[in-house]
């Protein structure tokens, strides 16, 4: 066998697993998006239909209170409430992250190292484990069943990892950048935001993509903590479709296509800030 | 109208001092150079100047004011960092104007002064281009028309031809020596290379462990050493430095070598005391390949360990009473090593330091 048919061969091998493995990543969800857009009979049918027959805007129609069957779910409701949710805590946890990962990568206090340590073992406590005391605390506190209640958990479990992401991309940044800003004629604060933020913001918006996308999938805390359509969110709402004897398949995909759709225009919309190597050239490396 | 004064300023971190009450005064316009192996507290003494530390005790002054308190912004001064710390995500223009749109100054200045300072640089078919897409010499000249624009009180430089491979800096020092004249302003400029400090400045600042060894011109300092340190960094080769004891009114070498006491350090020496003699290597040359008339010499027979050719001169490696030296030949013809020659030894150009305070003769 010649050597090029070899490097041939292998290639299409390579490529049949990369597809493989590809394959066994997105069928899940792209079987969630279609089954948004199939009758719930075609979904249940056995033998399973892999080609939809038809494809039907109904269950969306049904979910958002339009057409002839309508489910009692205030999906708009628990719409609101995803965002309001996860918008705030983003926003929360990127103040203090800017903050906190400056401070961490430009300071020099006491402890620094055992702080930075602390905060990245409380990432490894899985978030399940602290519902029972998270729920009891709330309950004292009158928060349960709150969307004040979810943010706070939400922004603690997001902190650690904004301050540890937003703090690796500012040690990236020389710190005389600062320093000739100053001297310039810069307040350190105006330093900040005309210097150092701008080279920043690609670190700043990955960390905010990924707490945003955290508290808007979260499920398993959010499901303890909320029990109204005041707090409810949207991966919780999903539940509201099992009832004692059935589950409606074909409006769960669809609400499931609802929870998808915002996370992914969000990260189309970020993605561009997400190119790094903007610090390359203003110093020498 | 505005030098810089320095008056007896330490700067401690916690407990450890690392600069010692250093005084020195600059003139207006003075281009004064700041010198030293690393972690002798020159580049700290220089960023005191420039209000990035803290200053421990002391007063700098820049013209009348006492800025000690004052932010590097109130200090009107620029200053040229090492790695330029040029805006990457500015283009040239802006990174130039940045000073400026700061502090307010209307567009048409701006882009006036902008466009002076393109000029003087050459980097006026750069402005559209951000610092990732120019060269390490485009960068350094950007960085310093950063510093021009905004008509400073001084310019700092903080080794700023570190970073530049070895022609570049060359061509580079003469462009700084260039824009010191163009840009008549005091200059406060840091660097560990002492050719660069020899090269550009009026006065050199000679500093070790955050004292202040010695203040003079290029000259003073190369030809008159106040000590075995500043003898040995300022100048390339280093200088010979033998240690000796005076016997019988002359430089008794370890290995009962004798060479005359120089005639102008006669009176400085005593009977019996443990001395350093010093010696540049332009100054110990065979005979017939020496440059200068040396009033006052003496003879020595060498063996040649090692020659390295240079091109005009040859630098020989040899020993003195088992201690390497190094000496020179110009107009030099091939050597062997292993060749013994006869070298004269320019006395009026030699230094006595005493041994134990390692201090020149002549400074006390």
């Amino acid at each position: 066998m010649s050597r090029a048919l070899k490097n041939k061969l292998r290639a299409a091998g390579l490529w049949f697993a990369t597809f493989l493995l590809m394959v066994v990543i997105s069928v899940p969800g792209l079987w969630v998006v279609l089954s948004g857009f199939r009758p719930n009979r075609e979904i249940l049918a056995k033998p399973p239909v892999w080609i939809p027959e038809k494809l039907t805007l109904n269950n969306f129609a049904k979910i958002f209170g339009f057409g002839q069957d309508q489910v009692a779910i205030p999906v708009l409701e628990y719409f609101r409430n995803s965002l309001v949710i996860a918008g705030t805590s983003t926003v929360i946890a990127l103040i203090i992250g800017m903050a906190g990962g400056y401070a961490f990568a430009r300071f020099r206090f006491r402890f620094k190292n055992t702080w930075f340590l602390g905060l990245m073992l409380f990432r490894t406590v899985p978030g399940i484990a602290l519902s029972l005391p998270v729920f009891m605390l709330w309950s004292r506190l009158g928060i349960i069943d709150t969307k004040l209640g979810l943010i706070i958990v939400y922004v603690s479990l997001n902190v650690p990892f904004t301050i540890w992401l937003i703090d690796g991309f500012f040690r990236q940044i020389p710190g005389s950048l600062s320093e000739a800003a100053q001297v310039d004629g810069c307040t350190r604060w105006q330093a900040f935001w005309r210097i150092e933020f701008p080279l920043a913001r690609s670190g700043i918006a990955a960390a905010g993509v990924f707490a945003f996308l955290t508290s808007w999938n979260e499920f398993a805390l959010a499901s303890q903590l909320t029990r109204s359509t005041d707090s409810k969110t949207l991966p919780v709402g999903l539940m509201d479709f099992t009832s004692q004897f059935t589950i409606d398949w074909a409006g769960m995909s669809a609400m499931a296509v609802v929870i998808i759709v915002p996370a992914l225009i969000l990260t189309f919309i970020v993605q561009k800030h997400l190119i790094a190597g903007l610090t390359f050239g203003g110093v020498k490396g | 109208m505005a030098g810089i004064t320095l008056e007896n300023v330490t700067k401690a971190y916690g407990k450890l001092e690392v600069v010692h009450g250093i005084d020195l005064e600059i003139a207006h316009n003075e281009f004064v150079v700041l010198v030293g192996p690393s972690g002798c507290g020159k580049s700290t003494t220089l960023r005191m100047i420039a209000g990035l530390e803290d200053i421990t005790g002391g007063e700098v002054r820049i013209g009348d004011r006492v800025v000690n308190d004052l932010p590097p912004r109130k200090r009107n001064i620029s200053m040229v960092f090492q790695n330029y710390a040029l805006y990457p995500h500015m283009n040239v223009r802006d990174n130039l104007g940045f000073g400026l749109k700061i502090a307010g100054h209307p567009a048409a200045v701006l882009e006036e002064r902008v466009a002076e300072a393109a000029d003087i640089l050459g980097l006026s078919d750069l402005l559209d281009r951000i610092p990732a897409e120019l060269s390490g010499g485009q960068r350094q000249r950007v960085a310093m028309g950063r510093a021009i624009v905004r008509h400073p009180d001084a310019f700092l430089f903080d080794e700023p031809l570190s970073n530049l491979d070895a022609k570049l800096r060359v061509q580079m020092r003469a462009e700084i020596k260039k824009l010191h004249t163009k840009v008549a302003t005091t200059v406060v400029y840091v660097t560990h290379d002492q050719v660069e400090a020899m090269t550009l400045a009026d006065r050199i600042v000679v500093m070790k462990d955050g004292y202040i060894e010695q203040i003079g011109t290029p000259m003073d300092v190369f030809n008159h050493p106040v000590n075995t340190f500043v003898a040995s960094f300022i100048g390339s080769p280093p200088m010979n430095l033998i240690p000796a004891k005076i016997v019988g009114g002359a430089v008794q070498l370890s290995d009962g070598t004798t060479l005359p006491v120089p005639s102008r350090l006669k009176e400085l020496v005593r009977e019996g005391q443990d001395v350093v003699f010093g010696i540049r290597a332009d100054d110990i040359t065979p005979i017939g390949h020496g440059i200068h008339e040396a009033r006052e010499t003496t003879e020595i027979e060498l063996e040649v360990d090692l020659a390295e050719l240079l091109g005009s001169e040859t630098l020989i490696y040899s020993r003195i009473a088992g201690q390497e030296v190094q000496c020179k030949m110009f107009d030099p013809r091939d050597l062997a090593p292993g060749e013994r020659l006869t070298f004269r030894l320019s006395l009026d150009k030699a230094h006595i330091f005493d041994a134990a305070s390692l201090q020149s003769v002549r400074a006390h």
